[in-house]
């Protein structure tokens, strides 16, 4: 690179050099790239700087004082109830990524290993209704849960309850079922990519040295397949943390979350600065609980071996 | 031996088929009751008809907002795509120090909470005294379709064979040459399989035009409206029925196409991989 930058070589010497370096892969590579890249840059890292740098800002009724504060992270921390909604977040992506994996690794399984030549069908058929509206599928879990709703007219009519139960809708359990039902395809994917990647030898390895198959999957399967659970809970977890529809429509008061005291800071509240604060707390604590769980999951994993 | 029984396909499979079903019950739920006569979607069911989807073309509110819908989906699905292209060409066909590194950026938002990347691209797009509007909507469904794109996109030219193009430059054809009648044609079916995943995305997003938009509706937004009355419910089902089965056609059409050009290239994966 400094070769054809800098010094005065002959002309025609540099103008060989710079078709050279034209014409070489990173450079090419790079400006092939460069567009999507600079998008990317422009309007995802930019406005996460620019959340960042609001949330050491003031607001002012309709101006935004610039001088720097913690005030807002202070609020964010302590009010109770921020970290009361946080703490419910937290606890609800956290059950719903542990929700999600447990189920999803049997049919993981199933598919990569008792699959056969409908492999590519079963993923076809599991990621569908991953791809319908997820607007659409809290709508009808709210028809299902709800009051009048199919499965508390579904149980009455069936006689097991007599009338209809509250318990359903409006809370934290609604919040995780919908959850769980909405993230199922994405914890899928992962861990059948790295349960294809487990050499069947080692399991028959295993089997001839005398494991049972319970023991062969514990001991040879399951460890290998660790980096599919770790990269399925993460999936699950972060994006989960901030979700805004399903508290909203099947969480009601006892199930709202830190997305929806978010949005209220950059609606009604108009209080930015308190509202960037939250965010990047969100996200700041949810990578460190995303850290843990890949530690926990590595330890788990050696300890099977 | 229980164990062995266990992990035998038997059990497995009937596992397997309830947990099926438990993906697609909930959403069974809205076409059957969007047929319904009753106004609340209860059982037992109380008879069919087809009037809330007759009522469908007579609300302007619903037209205004699928046409919008239309133009998003439209817009946003060639320009994430145009970038995918570009991004995945050079993934796959270069070697350059950084190169996981952005790519890394650009599949970012697929992980990152919806609601933390509208209200940051909010925050700029108010800085930048950009008036929010269906065009603020398409910026932000283009990022969060890139990385689907890629995904699709990476699958149609990864183990593509590169002696091809090397044959065509042998033989005189320029790069751009080479590009339009050698590399395009394989790569076809997996541009328009990412089209098709884009717009679907964008016909199904909300959050991201929740917050980004200004006055006009999308479809998923004009449904979000509805959902306070409850009087409105049997035409949201219906709309909501329409959209699933959109989805479902769109999404079936871009797999297919997304297999041929993985065989044409002799790579399987793809979106599952």
């Amino acid at each position: 690179m400094t070769a054809t930058v800098e010094g005065s070589p002959p002309l025609r010497m540099t103008r060989a050099r710079r078709n050279a370096l034209l014409q070489s892969e990173p450079v090419q590579g790079f400006a092939l790239i460069s567009p999507t890249f600079l998008y990317a840059l422009v309007l995802l890292v930019l406005p996460i700087l620019v959340v960042i740098a609001h949330s050491f800002w003031t607001q002012h009724y309709l101006t935004i004082d610039r001088t720097f504060t913690l005030e807002n992270y202070r609020v964010a921390l302590t009010e109770p109830i921020y970290r009361d909604l946080l703490w419910r977040s937290l606890y609800i992506s956290l059950t719903v990524s542990l929700f999600t994996v447990i189920l999803a690794y049997p049919i993981a399984y199933f598919i990569s290993f008792h699959g056969g030549r409908h492999k590519s069908l079963w993923l076809f058929l599991i990621t569908i209704p991953f791809w319908t509206s997820y607007l659409l599928r809290v709508m009808s879990w709210k028809v299902i849960l709800g009051y009048n709703g199919v499965l508390n007219s579904g149980l009455i009519g069936l006689g097991f309850i007599d009338e209809p139960s509250t318990a359903l809708l409006y809370n934290s359990s609604a919040v995780i079922i919908t959850l769980t039902h909405a993230w199922a395809a994405f914890a899928i994917l992962p861990i059948f990519v790295s349960l294809e990647k487990v050499d069947r030898t080692l399991v028959e390895a295993a089997t001839d040295l005398g494991d049972g198959p319970l023991r062969s999957f514990l001991r040879v399967t399951l460890p290998l397949s660790a980096p599919g659970v770790i990269s399925a809970a993460l999936i699950v977890m972060i994006p989960t943390v901030g979700d805004y529809v399903t508290p909203k429509l099947v969480g009601g008061k006892d199930g709202v979350m830190i997305a929806n005291a978010i949005q209220a800071q950059f609606g009604k509240a108009a209080n930015w600065p308190l509202g960037a604060a939250l965010s990047v707390t969100t996200m700041l604590i949810v990578t460190l609980m995303a850290g843990a769980t890949v530690l926990i999951i590595r330890a788990l994993q050696r300890l099977a071996r | 031996m229980r164990a062995r029984r266990l992990l035998s396909g038997g059990w497995l499979s009937v596992y397997a088929f309830l947990y099926i079903v438990f993906l697609y019950l909930p959403v069974i739920f809205l076409p059957i009751f969007s047929i319904n006569t009753a106004p609340t979607p209860k059982f037992p069911l109380t008879g069919f008809t087809l009037q809330w989807y007759a009522d469908l073309p007579h609300t302007p509110a619903l037209l205004d907002a699928a046409w919008n819908s239309l133009k998003v989906g439209v817009c946003a699905s060639v320009l994430a795509t145009v970038l995918g292209i570009l991004a995945a060409r050079s993934i796959t066909r270069y070697r350059y120090p950084g190169r996981r590194a952005i790519n890394g950026l650009i599949m970012a938002p697929l992980v990152l909470p919806e609601v933390i990347v509208a209200i940051s691209m909010l925050l700029v797009m108010l800085q930048l005294g950009l008036s929010l509007s269906l065009f603020t909507v398409v910026l932000g469904h283009v990022l969060i379709c890139i990385p689907y794109s890629m995904t699709v996109l990476t699958s149609g030219f990864e183990g593509f064979d590169r002696s091809l193009e090397e044959a065509s430059a042998d033989l005189g054809e320029s790069a751009f040459g080479t590009f339009r009648r050698v590399t395009l044609p394989m790569v076809a079916p997996a541009i328009i399989s990412s089209l098709l995943v884009c717009f679907t995305i964008s016909l199904d997003e909300f959050i991201i035009a929740f917050f980004l938009t200004g006055t006009e509706a999308t479809l998923p937004i004009y449904i979000w409206g509805q959902l306070r009355f409850a009087s409105k419910l049997p035409g949201v089902l219906a709309l909501g029925t329409l959209l699933l089965v959109a989805s479902f056609v769109l999404m079936t059409v871009a797999e297919v196409l997304r297999r041929r050009a993985a065989r044409r290239t002799q790579n399987e994966g793809g979106l599952y991989a």
